[in-house]
């Protein structure tokens, strides 16, 4: 640690950082463009423009004649950063005016207005007109930088972000500066479009309205999207993201930082794989199929008096209560649970102590875990090949679940074990309550067959399935934008995840729907779960602390394990 | 009596002393009403008074109304329209700034990209698919108006708008649209402001004076 000083306030500073950061680390905001945590330095934006000086040992200070790049400038022991002097900020405006000369200013149908680095360093450090009384430059629009991203040429500053991001963390390269001087613009290589698998992060890093995102484009003005910290459920890499969303829709997810998961970026696989939690395919309602009736009943039907209907789950939850209790009476160890790798932590442990605290010959397995492919690692080589072991930037994990970890753990504490699903063989028992919420389809034909036709089968899914279909009940569950719960990564990291909408007609969010089930007392309350867990279950008793943070906290079990991202 | 009043000064007085208010504020005593104002007589005449003035004067102040119409002031707010550009396209850019700017949330806009295929539209990157206002739950303030940065929103004179069902009320962009045709052709609605292109910046380019104003984005020439 040394010490530093920026405009006056003392610091202690790692003294790796630069300039820009110390000054964060002493509350002041030092504006750039070009500079970006995990991407190498350019310095060509000009916007972090700052005085620095450093303290001579006898205690004299001498700034520098110069202003220099706070990015690229290195601290050390004594070093003094103004950012409040004249200079510095005539600096700034006319960096400003120079970056908004041939600006298109057309905020009103930029996608990015509301979040934009032009508009809110211009409001802090700009000037409120351009001297400029030459006609400004205009410059085509390229709809063909990627199937997902479009570029409005005329707003880019030329920070070269997106193109340092393909060359040193996607490491595929097809974004590059074209020409020179003030005809420099951003381009692809010709018939090598920029549709890598982290494609999506250029539009996020993009700090005007250049890069834009295809599929979000004219779909909302930013200022209206309510955000929700969350996890990225597309594979068990867990990424922090934030779910934007208005009105019970969900517009984008962005990845939000997280040196403890994977840094500042997500795959467009999780960025745009979320479309599912909107699917018109999705079960709405419960269902209830009576004991003796050889149709699906609908609840409408087996419970005449209609004013009961505005809200059937008291109905189906007691019913399904009665049904679980009387199968689990006439056979113990033939009622299996199948617990999904998509269940949060609360959710698992919530059916588990409700079915073992019954009766403990009760069986807990685990769901089939999808796996596609192998691990995909980045940054790709020039041949596409996969980087060594300590040269990994970002991984996109084969296994796509988000909580392989943190249910086989409740299996551990509970059943004293993990046992397969699939593994059972054929109508290995005579009552069921399977747990699904997966993305896609996930009922293969082993756990078909393991399922077979039970004398009780509850399914408690978001879409319909083979098993869903002939189930006895149906529980309209929710997907992971309307979950509040804690996912476990590959890597023993337990984050937070956070409901942010409400789910379609009467579904309901899993932890709801299990804690009335078990007939808990209260609401279900993540927070004060996580805190039961932690006591009593020891390989989870990280998380007894109940609040998560924005990062996650890690497993003990995991705790030697490296920072899975350094990006 | 005597006590809420001394509360009320007491608070006064708090308020009064407060160093915001020494500097900004002026205050002022309400006069203290006297014996004969507490009776209220004196005001009940006068008010007699002046009804009686009117009654004689001879001077009918009855309007006519609907045989004849009134005077509306240039700045009165009535029913809104869509302004075209030049090219006869809808001028709106689909920004939403009215519907941010809207305290009754009567406002709806659905953006798309402009067809861009069409070389009608080529100049233009976004366009409202829909724009609908219900103009029943407007409450007429003009926000809408001040908001738009492109001057397509305009509040016309039209006062007496009337409908038959609430769904008739609600006006999308055809009939928004329909508005503007026919309130320019009576004069009483002039297009009020025709600035046309975006930002400041956009305006102080000298060419731009010459060429048209394009419609859409300030790619002023």
């Amino acid at each position: 640690m040394v010490k530093v000083k920026v405009n006056d306030i003392e610091v202690d500073a790692d003294p790796k950082d630069n300039c820009i950061l110390a000054a964060r680390k002493a509350g002041v905001e030092i504006p750039h463009y070009c500079w970006h945590e995990s991407l190498s330095v350019v310095a060509s934006c000009r916007m972090c423009l700052v005085e620095v000086g450093e303290t001579k040992p006898d205690g004299t200070v001498a700034m520098g004649p110069k202003l220099v790049p706070g990015c690229q400038t290195p601290i050390k022991e004594g070093t003094i950063i103004r950012t409040d002097s004249s200079k510095v900020k005539t600096s700034q405006q006319m960096t400003l005016e120079l970056l908004l000369l041939n600006h298109p200013l057309d905020c009103s149908i930029c996608d990015q207005a509301g979040e934009c680095y032009l508009q809110d360093y211009t409001y802090k450090y700009g000037k409120a007109h351009s001297r400029l009384d030459e006609p400004k430059i205009q410059r085509e629009d390229k709809y063909h930088i990627g199937e997902q991203i479009a570029l409005f040429t005329d707003r880019c500053v030329m920070c070269t972000r997106c193109v340092r991001f393909t060359r040193e963390i996607s490491g595929t390269a097809e974004l590059q500066v074209v020409a020179r001087g003030s005809h420099e613009e951003i381009d692809v290589f010709p018939d090598t479009p920029c549709n890598n698998k982290l494609a999506g992060n250029v539009v996020d890093l993009c700090p005007v309205g250049a890069l834009c995102s295809k599929d979000f484009l004219y779909k909302k003005r930013v200022w209206w999207l309510k955000h929700a910290d969350s996890v990225c459920t597309g594979c068990s890499t867990g990424c922090s993201v934030q779910v934007d969303q208005n009105d019970n829709k969900v517009y984008r997810l962005r990845p939000r930082e997280n040196p403890q998961a994977q840094g500042h970026f997500m795959c467009d696989e999780g960025r745009f794989g979320f479309k599912y939690i909107h699917d018109e395919r999705r079960i709405k309602y419960p269902r209830l199929k009576a004991p003796s009736a050889t149709t699906n009943a609908t609840v409408r039907s087996t419970e005449p008096s209609d004013l009961t209907f505005a809200d059937p789950w008291p109905m189906v939850l007691a019913d399904t209560r009665k049904r679980i209790q009387t199968a689990i009476q006439n056979d113990p160890s033939g009622f299996v649970v199948v617990l999904s790798a998509f269940m949060t932590v609360e959710e698992a442990y919530l059916l588990a102590s409700y079915i073992k605290g019954i009766d403990s010959r009760t069986k807990l397995t685990l769901g089939p875990i999808p796996i596609v492919g192998s691990d995909d690692l980045y940054p790709k080589g020039p041949k596409g090949q996969s980087p060594a072991a300590d040269k990994v930037k970002f991984t996109i994990r084969a296994e796509k679940c988000p909580n392989r970890t943190g249910i086989e753990a409740i299996l551990r504490h509970f059943e004293g074990s993990v046992i397969q699903a699939e593994s059972l063989g054929k109508s290995s028992a005579s009552a069921w309550f399977v747990v699904g919420g997966y993305s896609s389809g996930w009922v293969n034909e082993k756990i078909d067959q393991a399922v077979g036709t039970p004398s009780l089968l509850i399914v408690q899914d978001i879409f319909p399935s083979p098993l869903s279909e002939r189930a006895d009940v149906v529980l309209a569950a929710g997907s992971f934008a309307e979950r509040d719960g804690t996912y476990v990564n590959h890597a023993g990291l337990a984050q937070a995840t956070h409901a942010s909408i409400r789910p379609p007609e009467q579904a309901r969010a899993d932890g709801r729907i299990l804690m009335d089930l078990a007939g808990r007392a209260g609401l279900f309350n993540a927070m004060a779960l996580r805190k039961e867990i932690g006591t009593k279950i020891p390989e989870l008793s990280a998380i007894a602390t109940g609040d998560l943070g924005e990062h996650g906290v890690r497993l003990a079990k995991f705790a030697n394990r490296p920072a899975a991202a350094k990006s | 009596m005597s006590e809420p009043q001394t509360n009320e000064a007491q608070k006064n007085e708090a308020l009064k002393n407060k160093p915001s208010a020494k500097k900004s504020v002026k205050w002022g005593e309400a006069p203290k009403l006297t014996i004969l104002d507490a009776l209220y007589l004196p005001a009940i005449v006068s008010g007699l008074a002046t009804a009686v003035r009117h009654a004689v004067s001879g001077k009918a102040t009855t309007r006519q109304y609907p045989e004849v119409e009134p005077e509306i002031p240039p700045n009165y707010r009535g029913v809104h329209r869509l302004n075209r550009d030049e090219a006869g396209r809808v001028k709106c850019v689909a920004c939403y700034m009215c519907q941010t700017a809207c305290p009754a949330n009567c406002i709806e806009i659905i953006a798309a990209p402009a067809p861009k295929d069409d070389p009608h539209w080529k100049d233009r990157d976004k366009f409202p698919a829909t724009f609908t206002i219900d103009e029943l739950r407007c409450i007429y303030c003009g926000m809408c108006e001040e908001a738009c940065p492109v001057d397509a929103i305009e509040l016309t004179s039209i006062y007496d708008l009337t409908g038959m069902t609430r769904e008739e009320m609600i006006f999308d962009k055809e009939k928004l649209l329909s508005v503007f045709d026919e309130t320019v052709k009576t004069g009483r609605d002039p297009v009020r402001t025709n600035r046309g292109k975006l930002g400041p910046a956009a305006e102080l380019s000298s060419t731009a004076k010459d060429a048209p104003p394009p419609p859409g984005r300030g790619k002023s020439g």
